[in-house]
């Protein structure tokens, strides 16, 4: 074996230590509930510090004064919060020997994607070799980082090693008293990522969860929090197109971004829960509290998101425009198929002078699916020329599915320019037979409507994930014509 | 080629072919003709695969194979090319996106290696002037927002560019300027080969003076009532469908 080699194997071998994901607490659970107690024994064992646990309780009592929402469009049966474990430490999945022992569906799944094999025994949870490109490239990635100044940790880490930072900004955009989901999440929050970026550096790499090892053990209360000070730059995504599967019903996650003085902070989403069977049964709630704040001026943030999974989604990615010339940007593809929910859109907060924002939205509703788009554009009194440019559009596909549209807009001051658009358009069998009479499969036939239906938001997100995205909604839809 | 036997089909319960007999040899330009709602186009698309239609009853074989067991796809992929009579319109999907997609898929299916990049624009670009159209017209959305002529000239340059093995034409015809016609006419006829053939549904012997076909039959209520050489087009020219209409096609010989 070359010494690079065993180098290689070492790095491997210490990885899980490395990134942190996997804590040093002992392999056990909490029994389920909710209460004062259980919030006390999951910050002990978590191993934090005093400010965090006093957050966390603050957050529950305020909790216990709320009331689920009912407003969304959507509808699911009651959610126990007492039937559910709040805390148990990431559990280590069955290493199977070889991808004969996978899923074959879920294999399938992945070809299409056209995911490497070695990336295939990843997701799957076979052991991979040592020599394993995305983890070696890392690794060197964690070094490059750490030079700039960078830091890119999980939550549980930052809180630990960077306390002072996270008290600084934690809450800072969504406070622990936000909305019933956000409020729980501070009470019970599992994992997460955190990134901070120091002034003047621009971030040299696409920052991803997809290189955390165990990004699927964050948990269903997900928490994430992104800093980028002064003059920097940087793009991160979250997800990842290969199918996510989880035990956990209901997925609360929050994440909160905040841009200071001419800072750029540019944030894809892949999401790809598992929507349930046809029938809409074992399928994930994922309910998201997503905001960023552009705090200073020039500022600039963007949401870029690829919806396919999740029996119900309920997410709304905002933008606080307080910094003047800030902007504020949301690129959105959300797809329903069968019997899946999606309530989603963003709000635009107006409070500078002469920001702008822009608002790109694409549903794909087929099935017995329902897609809402909800925005909300608000000008405050004091934001002087601000302007926004929405655009709303909704495919169909099918004639059982529904697609609907709330705009809502709050202007408060006489100056602002605001432009809406929406469209509805249907994919019609005829348009599918002209391309089957062409020599184009249905499956490729819809993926390509789609694909030109989306171009838009599919230029936003970085060249590797577009690609992946496009072969990600074609399985979406699969089966949703004829 | 092409043997079409007794073939009968309905839409929504109507029958609208009934028994239809047609036999089309490589290198062989067939025209049908016959009065509006006499089943040309519902001909077209059985040939396509279009599922809407049902078919009831007789057979059509396509080079040895049984066609009506093809989804529209693999017949596509076999070499039958529509050029439809009212071509569709696809938003945000480029004709080059559509062409590299429909190529691909065709050579993949059979056994062949993607084309390079390089090689197809080549080939679209070559491809285009055949009918006349502005280079512009390969980054446009497919059909969205063409004038009924550019439409029909789009579905030829298709046609140019996957050079099916049998092409069906649809009215080409009908919408174009005797100029197009002409443009549209002189590339069929460049993309004839003693290997393929064209079955041209057209209403007006005006086409068939510029596309010669080696044999005209005419459609009536479902049936082919007359079939002759290229001198049957021009006597429909003359006398019209009036004949066949009153039920005596005897008249006109
Ligand atoms: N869904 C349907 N239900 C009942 N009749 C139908 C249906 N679709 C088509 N038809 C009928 O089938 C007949 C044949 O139509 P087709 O389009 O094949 O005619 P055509 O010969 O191509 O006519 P044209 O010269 O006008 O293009 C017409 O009478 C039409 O009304
Ligand atoms: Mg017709």
């Amino acid at each position: 074996m070359s010494n690079t080699e065993v180098k290689k194997i070492e790095e491997l071998t210490n990885q899980e230590y490395k990134y942190g994901f996997v804590t040093d607490i002992e392999a056990d659970s909490l029994p389920k509930g909710l209460n004062e107690d259980i919030i006390k024994q999951v910050s002990a064992k978590k191993g934090e510090p005093e400010f965090m646990l006093e957050w966390r309780l603050k957050a529950y009592r305020h909790w216990l004064t709320m009331e689920e929402p009912t407003w969304p469009n959507v509808n699911y049966p009651p959610v126990d919060y007492q039937d559910i474990v709040y805390y148990s430490a990431p559990k280590k999945q069955p290493q199977l020997e070889s991808l004969d022992e996978v899923d074959p569906e879920l294999l399938k799944t992945y070809e299409k994607l056209g995911i490497s094999l070695e990336e295939q025994k990843r997701l799957s949870g076979v052991a991979v070799d040592a020599v394993f490109d995305s983890v070696s490239v890392a690794t060197t990635f964690k070094e490059k980082l750490k030079e700039l100044g960078i830091i890119f940790c999980s939550f549980s880490e930052a809180v630990k090693d960077h306390p002072d930072l996270v008290k600084k900004y934690l809450g800072s955009v969504v406070p622990y008293t936000d909305n019933y989901f956000a409020t729980l999440n501070s009470a019970v929050f599992s994992d997460g990522s955190f990134v901070f970026i120091p002034k003047s550096v621009r971030c040299p790499m696409e920052l991803s969860t997809y290189f955390r090892i165990n990004a699927a053990n964050t948990g269903q209360f997900e928490r994430t929090l992104i800093v980028a000070e002064e003059d920097s730059y940087v793009s991160y995504l979250e997800g990842c197109t290969a199918p996510m599967r989880d035990e956990n019903q209901l997925h609360a996650a929050v994440v909160e971004l905040v841009a200071l003085d001419n800072a750029q902070i540019k944030y894809s989403t892949v999401q790809n829960w598992y929507p349930g069977d046809k029938d809409g049964k074992g399928g994930i709630y994922n309910f998201v509290t997503k905001r960023g704040a552009c705090k200073g001026v020039n500022s600039k943030i963007s949401w870029t998101q690829v919806e396919t999974g999740s029996a119900i989604t309920w997410k709304y990615p905002s933008c606080i425009l307080q910094g003047d010339n800030s902007v504020g940007e949301f690129y959105s593809v959300a797809v329903t198929n069968n019997l899946q929910q999606a309530d989603t859109g963003t709000k635009m907060i107006h409070l500078g002078k002469n920001t702008s924002s822009t608002i790109i939205s694409k549903g794909i509703s087929a099935g017995k699916s329902q897609n809402s788009y909800r925005g909300l554009v608000k000008v405050s009194k004091k934001a002087k020329n601000s302007r926004n440019f929405s655009q709303c559009d909704s495919l169909l596909i099918g004639d059982k599915c529904g697609a609907h549209t709330f705009p809502y807009l709050e202007i408060n001051n006489p100056t602002a320019h605001i432009e809406h658009e929406a469209t509805t358009s249907k994919i019609g069998e005829d348009q599918i037979f002209y391309l089957n009479q062409r020599g184009i499969e249905t499956e490729n036939a819809i993926g390509l409507i789609v694909n030109g239906y989306i171009k838009q938001v599919l230029a936003e997100l970085p060249m590797e994930f577009a690609v992946e995205a496009t072969k990600l909604l074609s399985i979406s839809l699969e089966g949703s014509v004829g | 080629m092409l043997e079409v036997k007794n073939l009968h089909a309905s839409i929504e319960g109507n029958e609208i072919l009934k028994g239809i007999d047609l036999k089309i040899n490589s290198g062989e330009v067939h025209a049908i003709m016959g009065p509006n709602g006499s089943g040309k186009s519902t001909l077209a698309q059985v040939l396509a695969g279009r599922e809407e239609y049902e078919v009831t009853d007789g057979e059509v074989m396509y080079n040895g194979n049984n066609l009506l067991e093809l989804s529209p796809e693999d017949r596509a992929r076999e070499g039958i090319f529509l050029a439809f009579q009212y071509p569709i319109e696809i938003p945000g999907v480029s004709n080059t996106n559509l062409l590299k997609t429909a190529l691909n898929e065709i050579r993949k299916y059979k056994g062949e290696e993607e084309l390079d990049t390089f090689d197809f624009l080549a080939l679209l670009k070559e491809k285009i002037k055949l009918v006349d159209l502005d280079q512009s017209f390969l980054k446009r959305s497919v059909n969205e927002g063409f004038s009924g002529g550019e439409k029909k000239r789009n579905e030829i340059f298709q046609l140019a560019v996957l050079s099916p093995k049998l092409a069906i034409l649809d009215e080409t015809d009908s919408g174009l300027d005797i100029d197009a016609l002409k443009v549209v006419a002189n590339g069929v006829n460049k993309l004839k080969t003693k290997d393929n053939a064209t079955l041209v549904v057209t209403h007006y012997q005006r086409l068939l003076n510029y596309i010669v076909p080696d044999f005209v039959h005419v459609l009536h209520d479902g049936k082919i009532v007359k079939s002759g050489g290229k001198e049957l087009a021009l006597e429909l020219e003359d006398i019209g469908y009036d004949w066949i209409k009153n039920g005596s096609p005897e008249v006109v010989k």
